[in-house]
């Protein structure tokens, strides 16, 4: 179904708003009679406000402190389970030897040849893993888990990877505390 | 100093890329057929028949048609693909540089980086959507883009992860494109990101825009600020025409001169933040690992590069004589000033002719003509950019780097030339 994409002015916008256009455009206008621009040089304005609920809808990323992380829990056990339906056929038995990624089982580390990159040697935040498996996973039928199962998904790799224990459950509040063993191991370049 | 030219080993394939490999083996076969058939002429010139009036004077030709294809007799001049073998739609497809001239990438061949199958996305039912630290959350449709003042800039994407190969311990044999073709060049029009950007009010502390593409891998990515508020560009039009499915339709962000998994492809969502995502992929992938254990992130600028398209592996000589000498150099630093050729293995440089005009972080291509006198010999080229740099010998680039960086490879590539006229891929 197509959304409107109407050419009125949204009633949700701020008279302050329209105000600045009228500015930006009189200044165009002004310079015109100088330098005659082909076309303003800001948009029409066409731009529909979107509604805190839509925005919740939309949302799935995932930052390091824990901003954007959904309610629910999973534990280890119940991460197991459901990594032995839904992802060892490309994973491998314990996150090694499948077709795809590696996701555990690094034996020597960032300075080995050749050096074992996986998430309990190499990624920087756990808050990756429930950011990359809700977006991403499994690819026949990805935003197919629940936030529950992410989490518990998310607790089985970390379980995996050596960061917490067979017996830890995740959430919210849980998965932002944990610390990554590689987290200083990072360089920013142009991150600017 | 010279590796050895022994054919690559399986161990090379699997290390060249985090694909799958026998998807690989099977391209690299197949390329090195395609490539196998191209001769280039020598002293003695095509031979040819008799002249006398073609068939195709004699008839009338084919009528029109809505949409041109190439002609059937360049049908091996194709984008060669690898791909996961428990996922079709998760791996890559090269532009084939060593076939093709100039400096614009035909729509068609432009390479591909999918990681999860091209969206076939019907416009009216896409929007971007632009939330988090904005004075307004607001969406667009296609359609209202359509109507914003809009720009054309010509640029390559390059994936940070071209030439990977290079890092090999011995020189992968396949064509030119095969080894660097995850480049391409085009013309993108669209409307400028900033513009967009100011209608939605930043906020003093929004330094990252977190951008997500609509497919089936809701592929995130985090831009710095700056970035977005210079030449970003939310490209509608590729080359001329609407953006192409596998090139982001309807909407694809670029960023000119940085590395291509920042050009989100079919995007659908900008949020604004004080700090990245910290996405898989510019954590887990796009870094790059140092020998000190330590790894670069967010290595966003594409250093400046080349690579010879004419001769290179899979073409061959067909005896002394004179050969073009035709390249491509890049940076995303800006404008290439100069390419240096060598034709003995780097003992002596002659500077080559650039197609003008030479844009920045754009292909340019590079030529010099050249005398082959039947021996054996190497081929190098050496790009230098605007800010002087100079692009780098394989040597210091992995004395620099190590060997485990995996992403931005940009040493001098060394093609051999034996005195059968074959071409082969060495370390020299
Ligand atoms: C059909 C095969 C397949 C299945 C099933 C699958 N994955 Fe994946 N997975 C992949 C591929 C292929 C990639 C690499 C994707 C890419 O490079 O874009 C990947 C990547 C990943 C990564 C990132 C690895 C890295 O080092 O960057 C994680 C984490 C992951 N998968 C978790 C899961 C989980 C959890 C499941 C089960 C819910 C799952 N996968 C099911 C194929 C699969």
């Amino acid at each position: 179904m197509s959304m409107p994409e109407s050419a009125v002015p949204s009633a949700a916008r701020p008279a302050e708003r329209a105000a600045r256009r009228g500015q930006q455009f009189a200044c165009t206008a002004l310079l015109g009679l100088l330098t005659a621009p082909a076309f303003p040089v800001a948009g029409p304005g066409l731009g529909q406000a979107l509604s805190a609920a839509e925005v919740a809808a939309i949302n799935i990323n995932v930052f390091p402190n824990g901003a954007g992380l959904p309610p629910g829990r999973g534990t280890v056990a119940a991460g197991q389970a459901l990594y032995a339906a839904r992802c060892e056929a490309c994973h491998g038995v314990r996150g090694s030897g499948g077709s795809a990624d590696e996701l555990a089982g690094g034996e020597h580390g960032l300075r080995g040849n050749p050096p074992d990159k996986t998430i309990g040697t190499y990624w920087p935040y756990a808050t990756t893993l429930f950011d990359y498996i809700r977006r991403s996973m499994p690819p026949s039928a990805p935003r197919s888990l629940s936030d529950d199962e992410v989490y518990a998904l998310t607790a089985y790799l970390l379980s995996l990877n050596g960061i917490i224990d067979e017996g830890d459950a995740l959430d919210a509040v849980s998965l932002a505390r944990i610390r990554m063993p590689n987290r200083d191991g990072f360089i920013p370049v142009d991150a600017r | 100093m010279r590796a050895s030219k022994e054919p690559q080993t399986e161990s090379d394939a699997s290390r060249s890329t985090d694909q799958e490999t026998p998807a690989r083996r099977e391209f690299l076969r197949r390329g090195a057929a395609a490539g196998g058939a191209a001769v280039l002429a020598g002293l003695a010139p095509e031979p040819r028949a008799a002249a006398a009036t073609p068939q195709w004077m004699t008839r009338p030709g084919q009528p029109f048609s809505n949409y041109g294809l190439p002609s059937p007799h360049e049908k091996s001049v194709i984008r060669l693909i690898a791909a996961n073998s428990a996922v079709s739609g998760n791996g890559l497809s090269w532009t084939p540089l060593q076939d093709l001239e100039g400096t614009l990438t035909p729509n068609g061949l432009h390479f591909e980086r999918h990681h999860n199958g091209v969206p076939q996305i019907d416009p009216a039912g896409h929007r971007l959507y632009l939330h988090g630290l904005f004075e307004r959350s607001l969406s667009f449709g296609i359609g209202d883009l359509l109507r914003y003042p809009m720009v054309s800039q010509q640029c390559f994407i390059e994936c940070g992860g071209n030439s990977n190969s290079g890092w090999n311990e011995e020189p992968l044999q396949a064509p030119a494109g095969s080894l660097h073709g995850l480049a391409s060049c085009s013309e993108w029009t669209g409307v400028p990101l900033t513009v967009i950007l100011e209608e939605c009010g930043l906020q003093p502390d929004a330094q990252w825009l977190i951008a997500e593409g609509a497919d089936a891998a809701a592929m995130n990515i985090s831009i710095p600020i700056g970035k977005a508020r210079g030449d970003a560009l939310l490209a509608l039009y590729q080359n001329g025409e609407r953006l192409r499915p596998e090139n982001g339709y309807p909407l694809r962000l670029v960023l000119p001169g940085w590395e291509g998994v920042l050009s989100v492809k079919w995007l659908r969502r900008l949020q604004a933040a004080t700090e990245p995502v910290m996405a898989r992929n510019e954590t887990a992938k796009y870094t790059e690992l140092l020998p000190s254990g330590k790894a670069r992130q967010f290595t966003f600028v594409i250093e400046a590069k080349s690579v010879i398209t004419r001769p290179s592996p899979g073409q061959h000589l067909a005896g002394p004589g004179w050969y073009p000498i035709s390249g491509l150099a890049w940076s995303g630093r800006g404008v290439i000033k100069r390419v240096e050729v060598s034709t003995d293995g780097g003992k002596t440089w002659i500077d080559a002719n650039l197609q003008t005009p030479a844009l920045p972080r754009c292909f340019t291509r590079f030529r010099l003509p050249w005398r082959w006198n039947g021996e054996s010999c190497i081929l190098l080229s050496r790009a230098t950019d605007e800010t002087g740099y100079v692009q780098p010998t394989r040597a210091a680039l992995i004395a620099e780097r190590g060997r485990h960086g995996y992403f931005h490879y940009n040493a001098i590539v060394s093609w051999e030339v034996s005195e059968d006229g074959s071409l082969s891929h060495v370390y020299a």
